[in-house]
């Protein structure tokens, strides 16, 4: 189910389609290739209307989630099969596959079955049948999602490379937001069939439109604060803000809370310039290489994450502390099935 | 995972059934094809290769066996042209009446060989429907008396009884095809037509061979149609052999004949099998 999507994509632009399993973003992309069918609303490429026509008509090609290349050709008449069914002349053909084999590195395969090569190579033959058509939007459901975490990562920056350098406009659909954010000019994150918000990777990240978006990218803490006359407060702590009064839901990135070094001097001093302080004690920390997470218990239940440089010493009970101007006002997002 | 006494106690029982019930004809049959009958109608056991001999010397057999081929040949064909679209539409396009429709082409299976061979000869002969109709609309004069008795009839009704033989095969290969092949096919460019001859086609062929063996092999050795329908031009190998086991009393040129044709079938399962592990891909 999608409801009220309207998204522009920019010539050569890699937009990301985000979202969880069930969110619709395959039926997006089943729609714009031409397999499914809108109930309401048009798609249009340039010029020209496609909703109207079949796929075989459209040039949009598909790269498919578990690869579908033909298993009874070869890996060259896999890649060579869009050039053979629009009748090109047999000489440019050949030209036009090795081409596309050299530029996905498979040439030496050119003549493997399917069965015979690995998940990794097919992805890339896939690519190459695609690519070959030169077609004017290309869609990638999923691509990446069977491959290993290490294969996964290069494919990554390969598929982004070979993006680059075609100069073709990519949707590209997965349901991990790391490689959304790595790979993308923009991302368009869908929820239960609706558009949360489309922006470049940063924007996303730093400003969320809603706490949907902020939660799903990334860590975030949300504080479901009560604004009045120019503060914020939430709990014990109290930051000014520039907002009209009523509820308000901030999204507070764990980066930007650190954690205040004990029997510091300057603190009086600065009390001014100081941010929001709020004591707490340590529930838990986890290791995640060059940071770490910290969860932290403060008054009223509340539990704040933090991220902090590996290593750091941390007590049992910590003092953190925060800049009003971090805690981003983002939409509560309404209820949805 | 289980013992060896399990898992001969669970084997042997077949094994043996199939030595008893089937080898064992099949070796008395191969001893019987090299026996002779005396004039005195005895079964002589004195090996010798004369009905063998016979077999290739005497014209009405090998030229009932190439009769029986060619019928079985014009059968398949005609199966595999009924068989394939159905099979096809079935797959690809009837939707939710997928499952009733698959019962319906299953149903005549269901049904007596010889009720459906004896329908046959209710439509077509000379006072039958087809007859009577055509000369109510006075397309002919008299009754058609070629349509029963021919080969044209055998082959009619058995095309009618093995039609689902090959039918199910090919749908099978169909609904095993990964529909996201179909949908990648568009995608580069195919046409429906095209998408046709290029993938879906070329996919079904392990099921269109497996059809199509089945419906050449079970016509081939087919006696009933041509005893009920066929007349004298539409007689098939396995009459022959009827006869030669019962009223002509000659078991050893039977079971040359007999023989024959098994190897005839064995070797072409044998090689529809190789055919089709060459065009299976997983």
């Amino acid at each position: 189910m999608l409801r009220d999507i309207s998204l522009e994509i920019a010539e050569g632009e890699f937009l990301t389609v985000l979202g969880e399993s069930g969110s619709g973003k395959t039926t997006l992309l089943r729609i714009i290739a031409g397999f499914e069918h809108a109930s309401s609303g048009e798609v249009w490429m340039g010029e020209e209307r496609l909703d109207k026509q079949p796929p075989y008509r459209r040039r949009v090609n598909t790269v498919f989630q578990h690869y579908a290349l033909f298993p009874h050709l070869t890996v060259e008449e896999n890649v060579g099969y869009g050039l053979r069914v629009a009748k090109r002349p047999a000489s440019e053909i050949a030209q036009r596959v090795s081409e596309a084999l050299d530029k996905v590195k498979m040439a030496a395969y050119a003549k493997a079955k399917p069965s015979k090569i690995s998940g990794g190579q097919q992805q890339r033959v896939a690519l190459a049948r695609a690519l070959v058509n030169r077609p004017r939007l290309l869609l990638l459901d999923e691509p990446l999602s069977a491959l290993d975490a290490n294969l996964r990562r290069q494919m990554q920056v390969e598929l982004k490379f070979l993006q680059r350098e075609v100069g073709i406009a990519f949707v590209f659909v997965t349901h991990d937001q790391e490689e959304a954010m790595v790979m993308s000019d923009r991302i368009a994150l869908l929820r239960s069939g609706e558009l949360e918000q489309v922006a470049t990777p940063r924007e996303i990240y730093s400003r969320p439109a809603t706490a949907y978006v902020a939660q799903f990218i990334g860590h975030t803490n949300l504080l479901r604060a009560e604004v009045q006359a120019g503060v914020a407060y939430y709990s014990s702590m109290a930051w000014g803000v520039d907002l009209p009064d009523g509820p308000g839901v901030f999204s507070l990135r764990p980066e930007n809370v650190r954690v205040v070094e004990s029997g510091n001097s300057d603190r009086v001093a600065n009390a001014e310039k100081a941010g929001v302080r709020v004591r707490g004690k340590v529930l838990h920390q986890a290791f995640h290489g060059a940071t770490e997470l910290i969860r932290v218990e403060c008054a009223d239940g509340l539990v704040l994450v933090v991220r902090t440089p590996s290593g750091a010493r941390i007590q049992d009970e910590i003092e953190l502390e925060f800049s009003g101007a971090d805690a981003v006002k983002v939409r509560e997002s309404p209820r949805r099935n | 995972m289980f013992s060896r006494a399990y898992k001969t106690a669970v084997t042997l029982p077949p094994v043996v059934w199939v030595a008893v019930f089937l080898l064992t004809p099949y070796l008395l049959m191969f001893c019987y094809s090299f026996w002779s009958v005396s004039p005195s109608q005895v079964i002589v056991h004195s090996w010798n290769l004369d009905n063998y001999g016979q077999l290739l010397k005497i014209n009405v057999y090998w030229q009932t066996l190439l009769r029986s081929m060619w019928i079985a040949t014009r059968v398949t064909i005609f199966s595999l042209l009924l068989g394939y679209p159905l099979a096809y539409f079935l797959s690809f396009y009837a939707g939710a009446r997928k499952e009733l429709l698959y019962q319906l082409v299953i149903i005549p299976l269901w049904v007596s060989y010889l009720v459906r061979a004896y329908a046959w000869k209710t439509i077509l002969g000379s006072d039958g429907v087809l007859n009577t109709l055509l000369q109510y609309v006075h397309l002919t004069k008299h009754p058609l008396e070629s349509l029963l008795y021919s080969p044209f009839a055998v082959v009619l009704t058995l095309t009618h009884i093995y039609t689902p033989f090959t039918f199910l095969p090919i749908y099978a290969a169909l609904e095993h095809i990964p529909r996201n092949l179909v949908e990648a096919s568009h995608d580069l460019g195919a046409t429906p037509a095209q998408t046709f001859w290029r993938v879906i086609f070329p996919l079904s062929i392990p099921g269109v061979l497996a059809g199509a063996t089945f419906a050449f092999v079970l016509s081939l050795g087919d006696f009933l149609a041509p005893l009920l329908l066929g007349g004298p031009g539409g007689i098939m190998i396995s009459n022959i052999v009827v006869s030669l086991f019962g009223a002509a009393y000659n078991w050893p040129l039977g079971a040359a004949i007999s023989l024959c044709m098994l190897v005839l079938v064995v070797s072409l399962l044998f090689f529809s099998e190789r055919l089709e592990k060459r065009w299976s891909f997983s």
